[in-house]
């Protein structure tokens, strides 16, 4: 716990330190602009916790590799971004659009994901209560309901991609709606659950037998943090 | 009422025998599992829409091409990339085996390692699941080769295309082996390329080209 708070502080620290020379550069350019750089966020658990759902080389190679480098590749962009609006280099920004939303995508995703899982151990797979448990029931008529509908949704993925339940900013329904590679979820909507459907969170496992991934998935699935993100 | 069934096509190497550059349980779960699903999904499809266009059902024809296409593609993409491989030691693995095509890679871009170098920032560059794929595009009398690239099962099918070889970029062509590393995998799969299939696509028509799908119906 301690040396968690430790690293975390580091982490602010550093993100501070770093700040002044972002600051400096960009008053430079003539505009108060200031950015921090995206970092991989700790796992709230270890590596091997959420087995045997999900093994522990999986959430290994899923956080320290895949997830990492959408953080690098995020940072890499945004900087050439800023560099792009000093330039007002409209067709370089334009340029580097699609991937911001792949790679800030994948690393809002992921961050979120992490969050959305918990061992069994500290309540992983327990059914949520509350509103989101009556906007489940209401939508869907029961939380197995609700599990079959999403199973449908991951399936029918065509490719790599995520599922979500989201609420509707608009209306305040709950919906289930899936996401093409790392198209993250913003706008009319608000990520309350999300599900991986790449291969790589599974394939090492589950190889083709994805069915049987989504399935086990539910076992680990942090209700808690579900039901903070519903408004 | 009947429709078209398709099945799987044979590999014309053993599981096997792309080792070390692709190991044979990619192979046998790539070809066994992943490609015979597609079949499997295709075959369904077009049954139901055989059954749709006979009932006059335009709705439930048209909500079926996206499972069509995917899956179609699936099935025409695999069985177009089981013939661009071949084992590292063989003859048809060697560019001597397509002189026509190489010449014109080096035409196009210079030489074979810049081509190499395009081809393998195109594959790196997809997003999600897709595929690269060398082109031979055909306009009037002129033809040239083009580096594209597609997303999940689309496939290379379009008027004067000829799909030359492609490189499956999906995680699970090369997960269990490479793990993260996909740039390794698409540096060796230049090891197991089989140019002779390369070859015979470049000069042949776009119906050579899909004969395979033909052969497996």
């Amino acid at each position: 716990m301690n040396s968690t708070l430790l690293r975390t502080t580091a982490l602010r620290s550093a993100l501070r330190a770093s700040a002044p020379k972002a600051a400096t550069r960009a008053g430079l350019a003539g505009t108060t602009f200031v950015r921090g750089k995206a970092t991989l966020p700790d796992l709230p658990y270890d590596y091997g916790a959420l087995e045997p759902a999900i093994s522990g080389q999986i959430m290994e190679l899923h956080h320290s590799k895949h997830h990492n480098t959408y953080v690098t590749s995020l940072n890499n962009f945004s900087e050439q971004l800023a560099e792009a609006k000093h330039k007002e280099d409209i067709q370089a920004q334009i340029a580097l659009q699609p991937l911001i939303n792949f790679h800030g995508g994948g690393h809002v995703n992921h961050t979120l994901f992490w969050e959305n899982l918990a061992p069994t151990k500290n309540g992983g797979g327990e059914p949520p209560t509350g509103k989101l448990a009556q906007a489940i029931n209401d939508g869907y008529g029961s939380l197995d309901a609700f599990k079959e509908k999403f199973n449908a949704a991951l399936a029918g993925v065509q490719g790599s991609g995520w599922a979500w339940l989201v609420q509707d900013t608009q209306t305040g329904n709950v919906l289930i709606k899936t996401y093409a590679n790392q198209d993250p979820v913003v706008g009319q909507f608000r990520p309350i659950l999300g599900i991986d459907a790449w291969e790589h969170a599974y394939y090492l496992q589950y190889q083709n037998r994805k069915a049987e991934y989504f399935k086990a998935i539910w076992d680990v699935i942090n209700w808690k943090a579900a039901e903070k993100r519903l408004k | 009422m009947t429709s078209p069934s398709y099945s799987l096509p044979p590999l014309p190497y053993a599981y096997d025998a792309l080792e070390p550059h692709i190991s044979a349980q990619i192979m046998e779960l790539h070809h066994s599992k992943h490609h015979q699903t597609y079949i499997t999904n295709l075959n369904a499809a077009l049954k139901t829409q055989s059954e749709a266009v006979h009932t006059a059902d335009i709705t439930t024809q048209v909500s079926l091409q996206q499972a069509i296409r995917f899956n179609a593609g699936g099935h025409i993409n695999h069985s177009l990339f089981w013939q661009n491989l071949a084992p590292a030691s063989s003859a048809d693995a060697k560019t001597s085996a397509a002189p026509k095509l190489s010449s014109q890679i080096k035409s196009t871009w210079g030489n074979e390692e810049k081509f190499q170098k395009a081809f393998k920032a195109a594959l790196l560059g997809i997003q999600g699941s897709g595929w690269g794929w060398l082109v031979k595009v055909e306009t009037g009398n002129e033809q040239r080769l083009a580096i594209v690239t597609t997303k999940d099962q689309d496939p290379v099918v379009g008027k004067g295309e000829v799909p030359i070889f492609g490189v499956d970029m999906w995680e699970h062509a090369y997960y269990l082996q490479y793990l993260n590393g996909k740039a390794a995998y698409v540096e060796n799969i230049w090891n197991v390329t089989n140019w002779k299939t390369a070859e015979e696509r470049f000069v042949g028509t776009r119906a050579d080209a899909f004969r395979i799908l033909r052969a497996s119906m």
